[in-house]
Formats: structure tokens, sequence, C-alpha cells
């Protein structure tokens, strides 16, 4: 079957100054495929969430481009960005989730109500879908302070998905959970992605995760290793 | 959908119920005094005004003393020094063919109506005591017309004059300080030295003392008679315009129409102006004063709930909303403590203009001269929004300018 690529990096690499100056990122350069579950692995500090960054299109201080669905991401205004963000990419954050004030339902529903592409009613009926998904519906109308850590990181991954997105970026979304939430996880980024066609790009330090994934790019110093 | 930033504002003003209410409340505050403070200057001002327009005309044409000039010309005696004497001519200020004057200044379309008058200085003898002033020769119907001598009448009655050819109307210093009755009979000389004996019809009260002591209403042909003249003598026209604040302009333009000097009520009452727009400069700095406090207080919740909120903003940015969609959250949320304290500010202000106007001060002022301005109330509204939306919109450019990843690495 003939794969589609979704999402490119040509020479990607980034700078810091602070400081002292050094390289944190050196020509990464790899292709991700349509319905691809990719892992990013590495050791702590080997630029895994600064690259993420840069392809959630959130970090635009880089050399080097990023194509995502064949359109150059690379030098687009930040209005632009944001709308590529709502509409293709879902994230999900290393450390920081929700927003406490709003119950878990409506921190699912945001970015799909910022989409509009359903109405208020249809959005609410996607984001239970996502929950039970995930076995968290009976956390729906909680405020998202008041979850465990591990339960915030599954509304977050329920977040991401809201919008049928082409790409899914995750910093270790099973961080925080155990081996059976873990498995819950990966069933559904497979499923997504062999089902919808969604590719997974996900930083992981687990390693049984990783292996478990279509394909693992490994990180170090700032270099892809093998691929 | 402008739904979803709405809705975001709205929880954030729902979970922080206390500060946005202090917030309103101080927005109220700032809206009812600004507004009170303008109504109360419209409404002394109408007071004022109305009170010089009592004795004043809106515009007073009159022919203006001419300087006398040398006989000869410079340029035919180019040489010699010419000694001149300037002095005021003696020639009579009379307005020549003042009906016809007075019926053409009737029909410009701005004037709403026009007296004639006779303005004679005069002595009031009463037996050996005698006191100066001025006599006001007028046509009862129009005078009263412009100025509701009637109302100012504290005895008798104004009509009387028309059956009574010799009669006068004092002002109540005269009567007091020559002890004079109704029906009196009193020797008027004019400075020309006219003596004609008149009899006190009424007597009439207004605000101004120096008014009251020396200012008498008599028919015009009375009038007439004590400065030696026919019934064609006029040497004021009195009119009254549509919008006094006009006046300057309407004055220019009925001297170019008429040939002689008129004078708007500004010019002849400058240190009235100048205390009114003083009073206008103070009460504007006070209210605006106190409004950028109230808006301060909105500035200052916006800026700090930002604050707390990179977060929840670089959360918001990572899932597609744009630096404008983060500016409109946080402006929602001024407008909405805005809009709260402007309607409560409107409902106060409406309030205390209303205890205000039922306060009864007395003397020929009454009640408190306050009443609702809706025009002003209206600008007031205009002006709360404006500064909330200012005090939202500073704190929330920079809100837009969050950068979601500066905040993640944290
Ligand atoms: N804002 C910054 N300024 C300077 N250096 C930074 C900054 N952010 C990260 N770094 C450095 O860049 C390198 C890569 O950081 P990054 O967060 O990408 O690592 P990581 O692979 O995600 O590690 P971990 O697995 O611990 O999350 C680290 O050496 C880090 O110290
Ligand atoms: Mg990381």
């Amino acid at each position: 079957m003939e794969k589609k690529v979704i999402l490119k990096t040509e020479g990607i690499g980034k700078y810091f100054y602070d400081p002292i100056e050094f390289k944190v990122l050196d020509n990464i350069s790899f292709e991700a495929y349509k319905g691809e579950f990719l892992t990013l692995v590495g050791k702590s500090g080997s630029g895994k969430s600064t690259l993420l960054y840069i392809l959630s299109t959130m970090d635009t201080d880089y050399e080097g481009r990023l194509i995502i669905d064949d359109e150059k991401i690379t030098g687009q205004s930040l209005n632009n960005l944001a709308a590529i963000r709502n509409k293709n990419i879902g994230f999900v954050f290393q450390f920081h989730y929700l927003l406490p004030e709003f119950s878990c339902l409506k921190n699912i529903m945001i970015p799909a109500l910022k989409l509009g592409k359903y109405s208020h009613a249809e959005v609410e009926q996607h984001a239970y879908e996502k929950l039970k998904m995930l076995g968290i519906e009976d956390q729906a109308l909680k405020p998202a302070s008041k979850l465990s850590g591990g339960q915030q990181q599954r509304v977050s991954i329920a977040r991401a998905l809201i919008n049928s997105p082409k790409i899914i970026m995750c910093d270790e979304p099973t961080g925080n959970l155990d081996s059976k939430n873990s498995r819950i996880v990966f069933d559904i980024f497979q499923q997504v992605a062999r089902d919808f066609g969604q590719t997974i790009i996900a930083v992981t330090h687990d390693n049984d995760f990783a292996a478990a994934s279509d394909r693992t790019i490994e990180l170090s110093d700032g270099k892809i290793l093998n691929q | 959908m402008a739904g979803v930033n709405t809705e975001i504002a709205l929880t954030h003003i729902l979970t922080r119920k206390r500060q946005t209410i202090v917030a309103a409340l101080g927005v109220m505050i700032g809206i009812a005094i600004y507004i009170c403070l303008n109504t109360l200057v419209i409404g002394t001002n109408r007071y004022s005004d109305n009170a010089i327009f009592k004795t004043t005309p809106h515009i007073r044409i009159y022919k203006e003393d001419e300087v006398s000039r040398p006989l000869t010309k410079d340029s035919i005696q180019k040489k010699s020094t010419v000694i001149v004497n300037p002095k005021i001519s003696n020639i009579s200020k009379n307005l020549i063919n003042p009906v016809k004057l007075l019926d053409e200044i009737k029909s410009q379309p701005e004037v709403t109506s026009a007296a004639q008058m006779v303005t004679a200085n005069l002595f009031y003898n009463n037996g050996k005591s005698q006191l100066n002033g001025s006599g006001w020769g007028i046509n009862i119907a129009e005078a009263n017309a412009m100025f509701d001598i009637q109302s100012t009448m504290v005895d008798g009655d104004l009509r009387t004059l028309l059956n009574t050819p010799n009669g006068i109307i004092l002002g109540v210093g005269i009567a007091d300080k020559l002890s004079l009755k109704r029906n009196d009979n009193l020797s008027v000389i004019s400075s020309i030295g006219v003596i004609k004996l008149m009899k006190v019809v009424g007597f009439f009260k207004t605000s101004n003392l120096v008014t009251d002591k020396g200012k008498s209403y008599m028919n015009l042909a009375a009038a007439q008679q004590l400065l030696g003249q026919g019934p064609s003598y006029v040497t004021d026209i009195y009119v009254k315009i549509k919008d006094p604040d006009q006046a300057p302009k309407y004055a220019a333009e009925l001297s170019k129409i008429t040939g002689y000097t008129s004078e708007d009520w500004q010019t002849a009452n400058e240190l009235f102006v100048a205390g009114k727009k003083i009073r206008a400069i103070m009460f504007a700095v006070i209210s605006w004063a106190i409004l950028l406090v109230a808006a301060f207080g909105i500035y200052n919740i916006v800026n700090m709930t930002i604050t707390q909120k990179m977060n929840d903003i670089a959360i918001l940015k990572a899932n597609g909303f744009s630096g404008m969609d983060v500016i409109k959250i946080f402006v929602t949320e001024a407008m909405i403590m805005g809009i709260i304290g402007t309607i409560m500010g409107f409902l106060l202000a409406a309030l205390i203009v209303n205890l205000l106007s039922h306060i009864y001060i007395g003397a020929d002022i009454g009640y408190f001269p306050i009443e609702f301005e809706l025009s002003v109330s209206l600008t007031g509204v205009w002006v709360g929004l404006l500064v909330t939306f200012g005090a939202g919109f500073i704190p929330a450019r920079k809100a837009a300018k969050v950068d979601p990843v500066a905040i993640f690495r944290k």
C-alpha cells in the first residue's frame, strides 16, 4: 500500500542561548505517515519535548522546514498556525493538562466549540463518547481541578481526540498512568491510527509502549540515532 | 463561533464573583458620580442662565457712541501738525425707524422674540431723599414676553402700566429706601433735566440686589418724554433667539443686517461666562479622575486574572485559540464587569438626581435646580463602556502575546 506522508521535517535544528549557546536539535529529518503510530524515545534532556513543540507548530524559532499534510508550516503567521493546530493537531502535554475551572466535559468540548463545525449538543455528545472510551465518563461534570493526575491525563487525551485531528502529539501520555490504564491509552491510540487513519507521534520513556508501536525514533543529544 | 470565547469569559467571571462585584461597584460609583456631576453642572447653568436672561437679552442691538474725528484730512496738510480733541460725538443714540427695524429682526428665522427699549438715567425723588438709577421704557407685552417681568412682581400688576400712562414699577430696593407704597406719587428727573411726576403701580424683586436698588419699568412713551424725545425714539432692541449659545454668531449676523452694533449676552456677562467655564472644567476633571480610578479597578482585576491564568492561556493557544481570541476573552470579562457597573451607576445616578431635585432650597430658587438629563446619562453610559473596554484591552493585549512553549517549559 502506498504510504501517504502526513508530516515531514527537513533539517530541523534549534539553538538555546541561555545560559550558554548550544544546539539542542541538529539536522532532524524524518517523515511520519498517515495512520502511523510513531514513538519518540531518548534519554532525559535529549530534546524530545523541544522537537515536539516544533512539530506542534507552537515553537516557530528553529531552522529547517516543517511540512504538515503537504502544507509548508514554517514561516506561516501565528493566526494561521493557531487555526492549523485547532483543526489538524491534538496535543497531550507532559505536565500541564486542563483548565481547572471548567468541568472535564467542557475541557474536552472547548477545541470543538472553537472549531465550530458541530452544534453545541453534538459536540457535547462527541465529548461523552470520548470520555466513555477512556473510562472516565463518571467524572464528566466534575471540575478538572478535582481529578487525580491520571484522570486529568486521560481527559486531556480525550480533548486531543475531539476534533479528529490528522496528527495527535503526546508528551509522555502514560507518564502518570498505571499499567492497566496505560494499556487502555495504548489501545485507543492504536485504534484511532488503524481505524481512522490518524497519526500518533508520542514521546515515551516506557519501553514496552515504544516497542509495541509501529515505529520508534530515538533521539540522542539532539540527533536522530536510528530509524 | 463567538460562543466559546464568551463562555470561557463567563466561567472566569463566575468563579471569581467577589472580585467581579468589587470591580463593578467601582465602575458604578464612577459612572454615578460622572452623571451626577455633569447633570448638576447643566442644572445650575440652566438656573443661572435663566436668572441672567430675566434681565439680559440674548442679543442687544444699539447704536455705539462715536468718537469725533478731525475735520481736516491728513493728506491735505501733510506737513502741519493737527491738534485734535477726540470726544464722544453728540449724535443721538436713536435707532432710525425702529418699527421697521423690529419687524425685520423679528422676521429672522432664528429670532424668537424682539423688544424695543428706551433706557434713561434717572433720579428718583421723594421729599428730600433722592436716588439714582435707570428707567426702562418698555412695550409691556414685548418686554414681558421676553423677561417674564410679571413673575418678579411682589406687589401690583405689570398690566396696570397699560392704562396708567405715568405709571412706574420700582425695584423693591428703591421702594425701601424712599419708603414708597403702591399708588404713591414719585417725582423723577432725567439726565437732561426733564421732571415728571409718576405714580407707583407696583414693585418687583429679582435675585440681584443692585438691580432692585436702581431699576424701574415704565411705558415707552414716558421714557421718551423723560429724554425729551418723540415716539420714534428707541435706544435698544433686545432680541431672543432659539439657542442662546449661538448668540455671538447671530449677533454678528444681526449687526450686518441692521447696520447697528449688536452685543451678545456672553460679551455683556464675561465674568459670568468665565465662571461657568471654570466650573465646567473643574467638574470635568473631577468626574474623569473618578472614572479613571474605576477603570483602574477593572484594569487591575483583568491584569491579575491574566497573570494567574498564564497556564490556561497557553493551553487555549495550544488548542488553536489565536491571540485575537484571547483578547476577546479578557475584553469580554472587562466588559461584563463594566456593563454591570455602568447599568448600576446609571440607576444610582437617576436615584440621586431624583432625590436632589426634591430638596427645597427656598428663596426664588425653589427646588434644587437639577433634573434628569438623558443625554448626559447616555454619554455617561458610553464613557463607562469605553473606559472599561480600554481597561480590559490593555492587559488583554499582553495575554495575547503569551508564548505557550515558554509556559509549558516551566
Ligand atoms: N528554555 C530553555 N532554555 C535553555 N535550555 C533549555 C530550555 N528548555 C530546555 N532546555 C534544554 O534543552 C535540552 C532538551 O530539553 P527537552 O525538554 O527537550 O528534553 P526531553 O528530551 O524532553 O527530556 P525529558 O525526557 O526529561 O522530558 C535539555 O538539555 C534542557 O536542559
Ligand atoms: Mg520532555
